[in-house]
């Protein structure tokens, strides 16, 4: 069984994707034997009305794939009175975690209100995921040019958050090595595979960095789900090896309280 | 026998299984080559994988081609050096893919890289490495000039002759390609003054729903889909605008997984026969006069 830490709901601005209905992306996934996938929004990249955002992909996690999808709701500190969206994520909504993009709402990881944003959030325990890209600048639409967070500083406020709970989004090879692996030392910090690419990559990232901060992540339907699926199959590791990459790390990082009692998925 | 869909289940399900080659794709009543379904990679190369000598690379991508059932790939470029080779270094780069070649003759095939900016070497270089040598097609053509230089036609003129492929890297980046990176609309240009030559663009623009229009009306060009994010949708549109004959899979190893390339057509809403053209049927037929011509076994 897998679960699937980064997925996203709702629509990609500039293209339609196979897999962007709720019920068409729980059935996909469903066949791939995932039991619980993590699910941000992509309207949470350029919405300013986040509150709705996520009482949208609340409702859209209990109506569709019977607890299969655990929202992370969308938090822009940027915005005025970001605070309250976090409560309610947490106190109303539920939510065991929230989801950033600070390359699309226009602040540094060096800007004060991201480390009060994570102070806050290791205060109501909320898992912190940090989207460092969404799409290879390469190829995005040349009236929306949008560079992967600068990492260069994480690793600094991280270690000023001893309680922070930590995952890293869509990785990509753009990001230098040593930033990568000084953010994910310095704390409770894990990434996922979905953007990790080259021959046998997920094999070898786990000699760089320690196997328990691994996580499986497909970023679909942004990417086809097949791919970090045989990413997994392509790195010869072992079943052990595979089986925390699959299920064993997110289940650590999330709390089995947290996901099983508070929407009742299946995951043992 | 597993298939495809075997596999896949499998992976997800945690059986532990010892995968062989070609087998775990396999498909059933292969009716253009007889046999069961087999991944051919267009794409690949001998750059950031793991070993001191061609020899162990090249061993390395086998383990990993084992892993996912790909049967044979097409290299090219050697450890790809240097950004700006001269002539010695595209002889040493094209040496080390005969070595590689040797060593696993039965997974692989070489691709002579040459490049239209020493049009007078790059003709001495075809003719050692694939008239006279063991080489059945040209490309990635990649470093110091555009595809729709003069000095391509040349070029384009000993794979008519031979009847085999060129694959021609592109890219159309937002803000801008390299100065002397072609684009999909190079390789159309090309293409267009040798109507019988064969050019697979390798990137197919990385911006996809873009190149693909560009190079649709221009029926000798096919999209190679490597060397990209798989980001969905990719392989749908250039079935569902060029037929799936016009589409090719390499993967682009090891600056990219077979994973991740394959996973693009494996994703694709799309038809198991569409797939197996994608995956191995095309760039076998494409091949097929060459290694004819070599004596190779299909």
């Amino acid at each position: 069984m897998i679960i699937d830490t980064n997925v996203y709901l709702s629509r990609w601005p500039f293209r339609r994707l196979e897999g962007d209905e709720p019920a068409d992306l729980v059935a996909k996934l469903r066949k791939r034997n995932v039991v619980q996938a993590w699910a941000g929004s992509f309207d949470g990249m350029l919405h300013r009305d986040i509150a709705s955002v996520n009482i949208r992909l609340t409702q859209a996690c209990h109506t569709y794939g019977q607890g299969m999808l655990v929202p992370f709701g969308s938090i822009n500190p940027k915005l005025p009175d970001w605070q309250e969206d976090v409560r309610r994520c947490q106190e109303e909504h539920k939510m065991p975690g929230i989801r950033l993009h600070p390359n699309y709402h226009g602040y540094n990881l060096d800007d004060p209100v991201f480390a009060e944003l994570l102070k806050l959030a290791s205060a109501r325990r909320l898992v912190v995921q940090l989207a460092l890209c969404m799409e290879d600048v390469r190829t995005q639409t040349p009236l929306m040019r949008v560079s992967p967070v600068d990492i260069s500083q994480l690793a600094d406020v991280v270690k000023r958050m001893p309680d922070l709970r930590m995952e890293l989004l869509n990785c990509t090879s753009n990001i230098g090595k040593e930033q990568y692996r000084a953010a994910l030392s310095a704390g409770d910090v894990y990434t996922e595979i979905s953007m990790v690419d080259g021959i046998a990559g997920v094999g070898r990232l786990v000699h760089e960095i320690p196997l328990s901060r691994v996580l499986f992540g497909s970023y679909y339907p942004f990417f086809y789900f097949e791919s970090a699926l045989l990413k997994v199959q392509e790195s010869g590791l072992d079943e052990a090896p595979k089986k925390a990459i699959w299920e064993d790390n997110a289940r650590r990082l999330i709390g089995p309280a947290a996901s099983a009692s508070l929407y009742g998925t299946n995951v043992r | 026998m597993l298939n495809r869909r075997t596999l896949l289940k499998s992976l997800c399900a945690g059986y532990s299984m010892t995968l062989v080659r070609a087998a775990p794709w396999g498909f059933p009543n292969d009716s253009e080559l007889g046999g069961n379904m087999r991944i051919w990679d267009q794409h690949s190369h001998l750059a950031s994988v793991p070993g001191d000598t061609p020899e162990e690379r090249m061993a390395f991508l086998v383990k990993c081609m084992d892993r996912l059932g790909v049967e044979r790939l097409i290299l090219s470029q050697g450890y790809s050096a240097g950004n700006h080779p001269t002539p010695d270094q595209f002889r040493e780069e094209n040496d080390r893919v005969m070595r590689a070649v040797k060593a696993f003759p039965d997974r692989a095939y070489g691709s002579v890289y040459l490049s239209p900016a020493y049009l007078d070497f790059s003709l001495q270089e075809f003719d050692r490495c694939v008239r006279d040598g063991p080489m059945v097609s040209i490309g990635e053509i990649e470093a110091e000039a555009r595809c729709n230089v003069p000095e391509m036609d040349p070029i384009a003129e000993r794979a008519v002759a031979m009847n085999l492929p060129i694959l021609q890297h592109e890219f159309l980046k937002t803000g801008g390609n390299e100065p002397g990176e072609s684009s999909p609309f190079d390789v159309v240009e090309l293409a267009q003054r040798h109507p019988k030559l064969r050019i697979v663009c390798a990137h197919t623009g990385g911006n996809w729903e873009l190149a693909i229009r560009a190079i649709r009306g221009t029926k000798n060009v096919y999209a190679g889909i490597a060397g990209s994010d798989p980001t969905s949708g990719f392989v749908e549109m250039a079935v569902r605008e060029l037929g799936a004959e016009r589409v090719i899979y390499g993967s682009d190893v090891g600056g990219r997984s077979f994973a991740s390339q394959i996973a693009k057509v494996e994703g694709a809403h799309i038809s198991e026969s569409d797939k197996k053209l994608i995956l191995g049927g095309n760039l076998r037929r494409l091949l097929t006069p060459i290694l004819r011509m070599k004596g190779y076994q299909i």
